[in-house]
Formats: structure tokens, C-alpha cells, sequence
């Protein structure tokens, strides 16, 4: 069993008060930032990049790389800034929201952290705007740190001014893609950009830009506390550190939990300490690893690390860590229809693959789940999907950014794993599960 | 004359909150403020009434439709009047898995009034996932999140309602 030996991000989280500045201070907090303001900038991203931290928001880049792309002061003159994504809305995935509520000062110091490095002396959090409470609890410890010293003119008394601001997005997933996130926190619609260039060049305000997710951000207080090499070899293989993971569906205990890189999927549903299996005589029959966008796994493929690049050979992605599990007693096609539902709601409308495609693939896959469907559908489904992105996954499609891809992967993978029942549906006219699609936790009691 | 849009105390309050919103960011660049912009009126209205929509542009130095094209993007913005109670309700994949549909329904049958439609005092949503997929099925309140519901929680909750 590959359980997890040492807590990193949620170690705290049990403390009474840990999110406020006074316990967060008496516990040692803001020590890693003091430290870091002692160094070289060139030498805490060094760090960064030795500690083989990598994006916790999806697509799993090397952190310490992105910084690098940021170009020398004296080639590009405009301010830097940092963003920090918190506009956490992948279907499956409920972690940073937990940071926040629980640890918001080991974000802020993270985010002091990563401003020095950067030399940026702006940092704007863009928190979801369904995030009433954990957005209220950042508010009041962005306050907090500003009473206390750390942010303002000076940062922790350093001759370095660094502001930090909380902005609130107002319901549109496509604002958790890097560019249309910059787009929003521009005061526009969330319309992506094209890349290059890449936001580290021309980002925010037309000037360089990391964007980073926010249980990335929050690592490096611990990356600094206990050093890089520590951190990397927490990990597995390329992916430093631990990660945060989100279990729902049909499992016994569905919840956030921080596991080792080289926990399994297969643990994380079963062990005790995390899903502890599924309910008496249900069993697996799929698993999406990494938010609804991740293609699905069957149960014969979650004897998987969960570490970044393990799930590649299985064309899927660990992804945002949304881990959701669906029993043998549900339908295969009423889930791929809630999925493909959802991206054909939040595409932005800006390519046409995108905006006529989602919506075509979710009407498709009603069809056959209600028993209207015929078996030409079926290829027609996957005909409509590889317009927009190519399976097996091998880059982007054809639309500006990902969402297209999110989109069409997903139903690529469901139909090509599962097309037996989508088979079925059309044959018997009808819903295999008749009323009950939803399997062993489905009803409403 | 029609009715002013805000109290003079109010439109203190409102002017004061958008010259805090103009200095987070470059002076250049005050369109930037938008989200919070109107963030702020709807928390102050209930709603993006036209009025306030063309305070909004003014001082952020841009056009009334440029306003109206964000505020119609984002799904959280209501540029017509809502119900008291907006109540959204999840029904992506986790929160369906655990019972959300039935959950959907059972407010439909309790509310008398189908997901989609904006009543005076309710305005009943499907809306997408909340980040609770640990603690499903879930909703939201006007704003406020409750989690791992169930019938009793729902009957519970509407009773504070009415």
C-alpha cells in the first residue's frame, strides 16, 4: 500500500484558527517568506524548478519552467504580474476551495514568495464567484497581511511594494483557462486568446504574466521550509510534492483528500483512509481521474498512479484531480450526457467547432438515452468529436483553446470504452435502467 | 422624473466603492474594474438595473454596451429582475451520481414552478458544478452554499424560506 507518510498541504488544516493571521504567525507562518526575501529572485525560481513542482490546475506543466519564460527586465520594461487561479469549476474537482477556507495565509505567503521571484509588485487572485465563503475568508486574510506588514509598500519591510487583490468572476468556466482568466480580469467577456503569444510575454495588461493555480502557489511556503530535494522526492518520477484529489460518485466515502504521487487510483477508491470502496455487491464500472474533461478509465485500467504523467500511456490526464467514480449500476450514457451537457453550456461561442459541436454531441447522446436514437448516431457522435479534437488525444483540435478538446474527449472515450451500451439503448428503444440511471446512491432520500 | 437610482447615503456608498475597485488597478485602464463593477451594483440593487448599468460606464470611462456585453456573458449577472430566492442547483455528474435529479424535481414539486423560470419569489436553476463533489448533492442560496442534502435538509431549508 503506497499511503501517504507526511501531510504537506492539508497539515495544518486541523488547527483551530489556522485561518487567521495570528495562528498562522504563531505556527511559524510567513518564516519561508522572510527567507525567501534574503535570496537571489533567480535563485528562489532555481529552487522552484529543483523541487519538480508542477500545475495543480490541469494541464501539469513544470512550475519553476513557466517562471523562466518571463523575459529579463531589460529586454521587456513593463511591470510583471502574477494571477492566481482560483476560479476552481471542473466538474469532480473541489480542492483549492479548501485552501482557501482553511489555509488562505499559506496562498498569501506562496504568493509573496512567487512576486519577489518574479519581480512582479501586482498579484490579482480570481476566485470563482460561487465562492461566497472561502472568497470571504481570503478577504479578510488579504487584510489581515496587509495590517500586519506583510503586503503594502513594503513587502515583510523589504524595499519591494507588492499589492495583492482578491477579484471575483461571475460564473463561467471558461475564465479557468489562463487566457480568458486574463480576459476577465481585463473587465471583459471571457474570450480566450491565441497562443502563442503565451501570457508569460504578453499577459495581463499586455505585460508579462504567470498565471498559477492556487494549491501550486501554496506549496512553496513548504518547498522553502523544507527544501527542494525534500520536496521532489516526496513525489514520484517527475511530479514533486503531494496532491490534493477530490473522490465523488458511488464510493462509500467521497471527500478532498492529500495523497502520495504513488497512491494508487485503485487505493484511493478501496483504502480505508480515503473512498473505502464501494457500497456491498456494486462494483467499478468507470472512472474519470482528472475532472470531466480527463477521458474515462474502466475498471480494468485504475491500477494507475496517480502521479502527473502516469495516466498519458492511458490517453487520460490526472488533470484537476476530480476522481469520480461510477458504479455498475449506472448508465454509461445518461453520465456522458451530464458531461457533455455542461461543456456545451460554458463554450464561449467564440470557434464554431466548439459552439455548435458541444451542443450537438449532448442533443445526440439525449437521443439515445431516451430510445429515440438510431445506430448511425453513434458514429455520427464520434464523427462530430474528432472535428473538434483528434482521438487518440495528440494536442489541441481545432479551437482556440481547450475547452473544445475537454469536450470531444471525454465523449470519444466513453463511446469508444463503453460502446456496447450506447448499442443497447438503441436497440431496446429504451434506457437499459429504465428510471433509475443513476445507480446505487442515485436517488434522492 | 423617474425615481433617482440610489439613496443619497447609498449613492455615497456606491461612488466610494467604485473609486476603491479604480485604484487595484492601472490608471489606464479602468474598464478593468468591470466584474467587480457590477459586482457591486447587483449586491446594492438585487440586480443590474439600467440606471445603475450607466453609472457603471461612466466612471469606468467606457460605453453602456460594452457594460451589457460582459454583464450578458456571465452567468451569475441578472440584467432583468430575479425572484427573491434565486436557488441553483447542481446537476453535473457528482451531484447527479448522489441524487441531484431527484433533488431538482423535488424542489420543482415543492416550489410549484419548473427549473428555468424566474417567479417573484423564486427563480429555480440548473446550474453547474459548485466545487462540492465531496459533499454532494448541493445548492446554492442567493450566493449561500448548503451540501450533502437531503430531503429533510430541503424541507428544513425551505421553511426559512417562506
Amino acid at each position: 500500500m503506497s499511503v501517504l507518510t507526511e501531510k504537506v498541504m492539508t497539515r495544518d488544516w486541523a488547527r483551530p484558527g489556522q485561518n487567521t493571521i495570528k495562528v498562522y504567525r504563531q505556527h511559524g507562518g510567513y518564516e519561508q517568506l522572510k527567507k525567501a526575501l534574503t535570496l537571489d529572485p533567480a535563485k528562489i525560481t532555481d529552487e522552484v524548478k529543483r523541487s519538480n513542482l508542477r500545475g495543480r490546475g490541469g494541464a501539469g506543466f513544470p512550475t519553476g519552467m513557466k517562471w523562466g519564460f518571463v523575459p529579463p527586465k531589460d529586454k521587456n520594461p513593463k511591470p510583471r504580474y502574477l494571477a492566481v487561479n482560483a476560479d476552481e469549476s471542473e466538474p469532480g474537482t473541489a480542492k483549492d476551495r479548501f485552501i482557501l477556507e482553511n489555509d488562505p495565509h499559506l496562498l498569501l505567503e506562496g504568493i509573496g514568495i512567487a512576486c519577489y521571484a518574479l519581480g512582479a509588485h501586482a498579484c490579482y487572485i480570481y476566485a470563482r464567484g460561487e465562492f461566497k465563503y472561502p472568497s470571504s475568508v481570503l478577504d479578510r486574510a488579504i487584510a489581515e497581511a496587509y495590517a500586519d506588514g506583510i503586503f503594502g509598500k513594503k513587502l515583510m519591510g523589504k524595499d519591494f511594494a507588492l499589492d495583492v487583490y482578491q477579484v471575483r468572476g461571475a460564473g463561467a468556466y471558461i475564465c479557468g483557462e489562463e487566457t480568458a482568466l486574463l480576459e476577465s480580469l481585463e473587465g471583459k467577456k471571457g474570450w480566450p486568446r491565441l497562443k502563442p503569444p503565451f501570457p508569460a510575454v504578453v499577459g495581463l495588461f499586455g505585460a508579462p504574466t504567470v498565471v498559477n493555480n492556487v494549491e501550486t502557489i501554496a506549496s512553496l511556503p513548504r518547498i522553502f521550509e523544507k527544501g527542494a530535494e525534500w520536496f521532489a522526492e516526496l513525489g514520484a518520477s517527475k511530479s514533486g510534492g503531494t496532491r490534493l484529489v477530490t473522490l465523488s460518485g458511488t464510493v462509500n466515502r467521497p471527500g478532498t483528500y492529500e495523497v502520495a504521487m504513488n497512491t494508487s487510483l485503485k487505493e484511493l477508491i478501496y483504502d480505508d483512509a480515503y473512498g473505502q470502496g464501494l457500497p456491498p455487491g456494486r462494483s467499478v464500472k468507470a472512472v474519470i481521474p482528472g475532472g470531466s474533461s480527463a477521458p474515462v478509465l474502466t475498471a480494468a485500467e485504475i491500477d494507475v498512479k496517480l502521479e502527473i504523467d502516469a495516466f498519458k500511456p492511458l490517453q487520460s490526464m490526472a488533470g484537476s484531480g476530480g476522481v469520480v467514480v461510477i458504479d455498475d449500476s449506472t448508465c454509461i450514457v445518461r453520465s456522458l450526457w451530464r458531461v457533455a451537457r455542461f461543456y456545451a453550456e460554458e463554450s464561449c461561442g467564440q470557434c464554431t467547432p466548439c459552439r455548435e459541436g458541444q451542443p450537438w454531441m449532448a442533443r445526440i447522446i439525449r437521443k439515445i438515452e431516451e430510445g429515440r436514437g438510431k445506430p448511425e448516431d453513434i458514429d455520427m457522435l464520434l464523427e462530430v468529436a474528432r472535428a473538434i479534437a483528434p482521438w487518440p488525444p495528440i494536442g489541441l483540435g481545432t479551437t482556440i483553446c481547450a475547452l473544445g478538446d475537454a469536450g470531444a474527449l471525454p465523449v470519444q472515450a466513453f463511446v469508444t470504452k463503453f460502446r456496447s451500451e450506447f448499442e443497447e439503448h438503441v436497440k431496446l428503444k429504451r434506457c437499459p435502467h429504465g428510471d433509475h440511471p443513476w445507480g446505487h446512491f442515485g436517488e434522492f432520500k | 422624473m423617474s425615481e433617482p437610482l440610489f439613496t443619497p447615503d447609498e449613492q455615497t456608498k456606491f461612488d466610494a466603492g467604485i473609486a476603491e475597485l479604480l485604484s487595484h488597478y492601472p490608471s489606464d485602464r479602468k474598464s478593468a474594474a468591470m466584474l467587480p463593477a457590477l459586482r457591486l451594483l447587483q449586491t446594492m440593487k438585487g440586480w443590474l438595473v439600467p440606471e445603475g448599468m450607466k453609472q457603471v460606464a461612466e466612471k469606468l470611462e467606457t460605453t453602456v454596451e460594452s457594460a451589457y456585453e460582459v454583464a450578458s456573458f456571465y452567468e451569475m449577472y441578472h440584467t432583468t429582475k430575479p425572484g427573491t430566492y434565486v436557488i441553483d442547483v447542481c446537476t453535473n455528474l457528482s451531484c447527479a451520481l448522489r441524487g441531484a435529479e431527484g433533488l431538482l424535481k423535488y424542489l420543482e414539486e415543492k416550489l410549484k414552478t419548473k427549473a428555468g423560470t424566474n417567479g417573484e419569489k423564486y427563480f429555480l436553476r440548473e446550474t453547474e458544478c459548485l466545487a462540492s463533489c465531496g459533499t454532494a448533492p448541493c445548492l446554492q442560496v442567493n450566493e449561500d452554499h448548503h451540501e450533502s442534502l437531503t430531503r429533510a435538509k430541503i424541507d428544513a431549508l425551505l421553511e426559512k424560506l417562506s
